[in-house]
């Protein structure tokens, strides 16, 4: 009998395969930290799980942990943010938007407060189930009005966003992927921009338009595709709120079908905005969507749950094919 | 031009008293004109918003933003009226605009926005102040700021579990310069408080804070308490304020206990000249 996966202990992750930085947001943040004395960290005891460690030790005056208290978490970073600072509040995903969902709406984005939240664990990047797994949380950040959202896709992204979102004018929701984290953009190349969509590469038959960890996947599905003779354009949208609609768009225009791939529920997230931007654009093109389905996930491995829920390479080609009916 | 107020000088008891009747005087103006507003709320905060605005707090009426003033955060947006009446009386907002309460597409709102001037926090989601006023008390102190944060927030508003998230904050991080003013009016939205919230003081005293109760419409009582919160002795301050609503109105102070005080139509003439006679 095959050996099974099991559920990893907090912190624990499996292996990477090719190039990785450890820790990119903790990293960048002490990095901007350096320059920019305004911005402050906080957490809600989950610091380390954040990867916010290298600003705490490099700025201890400027860190605060206000223990298991995501609510206060977020009214504290908006109140830092009402003296001028630019407050980097971490916790998971599933807590920040679960939990603390009206001070984000109130206390962050209808004051407009330049409270940046780094959320972890974002979609099945977790073994530890339906309470830990933010699987929805595009969706509730992104029908905040005036809250951006970001769900970047490696750590090249992860560090440059870290720094540009200190420029957005009011609070962003922006996914982590913290320890190591695979670097698939070059960052001598790449330049994330806030609200901008990349095309990373071109195609004529179908686009696959991706966000966060879905983004290499569908790089490595486009590649697969080539071989089998399919031209797939992949375009990563970075920035889910505001959504870069016209470079869905315009993509979606000079191809024949497109498919969606996202580390959320198909419903509210990226699939949603693609859909919406394709039909105001009278763009009719047939739609197939890769992301988890409506329904809560169980613990286990992630590499397992990744597969069960369709989030893999090999789901993308197979949607890929299925949109242009082969 | 200077920020007003001189925290050291001796208690104006008497003028502070004269400032307190005066908003109460505009408050029932706006509810009159409104036919309604949160009248009975806002007559009970009256004096402690007066020894706030005339006597402790440093700030500057032509510059409501001035980075160095100190912080009044209302948590209970709805008391807006009174903020209002106490604005116009500082010479933050002219007293013109008070007629404006209420009314569509005014900035004198029902429940406070922070695009008004003289407002640091959209108040009314209940829960939300204190933990703000924490935010603001550790970013003035990491400027090396001596501004101080006061917080106004009601007993009704100690059943949300955020508020308790930032008394345990406070106290943690030692903000010496946050004093939380608790207006306990005993009514709430269902009517007089629905759960039990007993004993307040106890309460922020277990959670770290230096704490005194007090007749929250006894101005000197009121002064007292805020010189007592003055000294930077590493621990929050908690002023439990034990306030009537419609306190000035002898109508109204003895009027049934709602969020929304009842008054007739009729009634204006008849309140006015109970406020006038109360005060003598």
């Amino acid at each position: 009998m095959a050996e099974r996966g099991r559920t990893l202990a907090m912190g624990e992750q499996e292996a990477v395969a090719g190039t990785a930085i450890e820790a990119p947001f903790g990293r960048a943040l002490a990095a901007l930290g350096r320059t920019r004395p305004e911005v402050v960290g906080v957490t809600a005891d989950l610091g380390k799980y954040t990867d916010i460690h290298p600003f705490r030790d490099a700025f201890p005056d400027r860190y605060f942990n206000v223990g298991m208290a995501e609510q206060n978490l977020i009214a504290v970073g908006a109140g830092l943010a009402k003296t001028g600072k630019i407050a980097y509040c971490t916790t998971y995903g599933v807590f920040a938007t679960r939990r603390a969902y009206d001070f984000i709406a109130i206390a962050c984005a209808h004051s407009r407060a330049a409270v940046k939240i780094v959320a972890g664990l974002p979609g099945l990047t977790t073994g530890y189930g339906g309470t830990h797994q933010a699987i929805e949380d595009l969706a509730l950040a992104a029908m905040i009005p005036g809250l951006t959202v970001i769900d970047p896709c490696d750590a090249t992204e992860i560090m440059q966003a870290t720094a540009a979102i200190a420029d957005v004018d009011g609070p962003v929701y922006m996914r982590l992927q913290r320890a190591q984290v695979p670097v698939v953009l070059d960052a001598q190349r790449y330049r994330f921009a806030v609200g901008k969509a990349a095309l990373l590469r071109d195609g004529a038959d179908v686009a696959i338009v991706a966000t966060g960890i879905m983004t290499p996947r569908a790089i490595e599905a486009a590649g697969a595709l080539a071989a089998a003779g399919v031209s797939a354009a992949v375009l990563h949208m970075p920035t889910i709120k505001p959504f870069d609609r016209d470079a869905v768009a315009s993509l979606a225009a000079r191809t024949r079908a497109v498919v969606t791939a996202e580390n959320h529920v198909m419903r509210g997230g990226l699939a949603s905005l693609v859909a919406e931007a394709l039909f105001d654009a009278g763009v009719a093109r047939r739609l197939e969507r890769i992301g988890i389905p409506d329904q809560f996930v169980e613990c286990g491995s992630v590499p397992h749950l990744q597969k069960k829920y369709g989030l893999t390479t090999d789901a993308i080609v197979a949607a890929a094919k299925r949109s242009l009916g082969a | 031009m200077p920020p007003v107020n001189q925290p050291l000088d001796a208690p104006p008891l008497a003028f502070l008293a004269e400032k307190a009747h005066r908003m109460r005087r505009h408050m029932l103006a706006m509810a009159r004109r409104l036919g309604q507003g949160y009248i009975g709320q806002g007559l009970g905060i009256a004096d402690a918003l007066a020894a706030l605005y005339f006597y402790e707090l440093r700030y500057d009426p032509a510059d409501p933003r001035w980075a160095g003033r100190d912080r009044f955060v209302l948590s209970t947006g709805h008391y807006s009226i009174a903020l209002w009446a106490t604005f116009a009386e500082a010479g933050i907002i002219p007293v013109d605009e008070l007629a404006s309460y209420g009314a569509d597409d005014s900035r004198l709102e029902m429940s406070t926005l922070d695009t008004t001037p003289g407002v640091e926090m959209i108040g009314g989601s209940l829960g939300h102040g204190l933990g703000q006023a924490v935010g603001m008390a550790l970013g003035l102190r990491l400027d090396g700021s001596p501004a101080r944060v006061f917080c106004e927030l009601s007993d009704g508003e100690l059943q949300e579990g955020s508020t308790w998230e930032a008394a345990m904050s406070a106290s943690h991080f030692g903000l010496d310069g946050l004093v939380a003013l608790i207006d306990c009016n005993g009514i709430q939205a269902d009517g007089t408080i629905v759960l039990k919230m007993e004993p307040v003081a106890d309460k922020f005293r277990a959670f770290g804070w230096d704490t005194v109760e007090i007749d929250g419409n006894a101005m000197d009582q009121v002064v007292a308490a805020l010189r007592g919160a003055r000294p930077r002795n590493g621990k929050p301050k908690a002023i439990v304020l034990r306030t009537i609503p419609g306190k000035g109105v002898k109508t109204l102070e003895t009027r049934e206990r709602a969020h929304f005080v009842r008054v007739d139509p009729d009634e204006w003439d008849k309140l006015a000249a109970e406020l006038e006679t109360a005060h003598g």
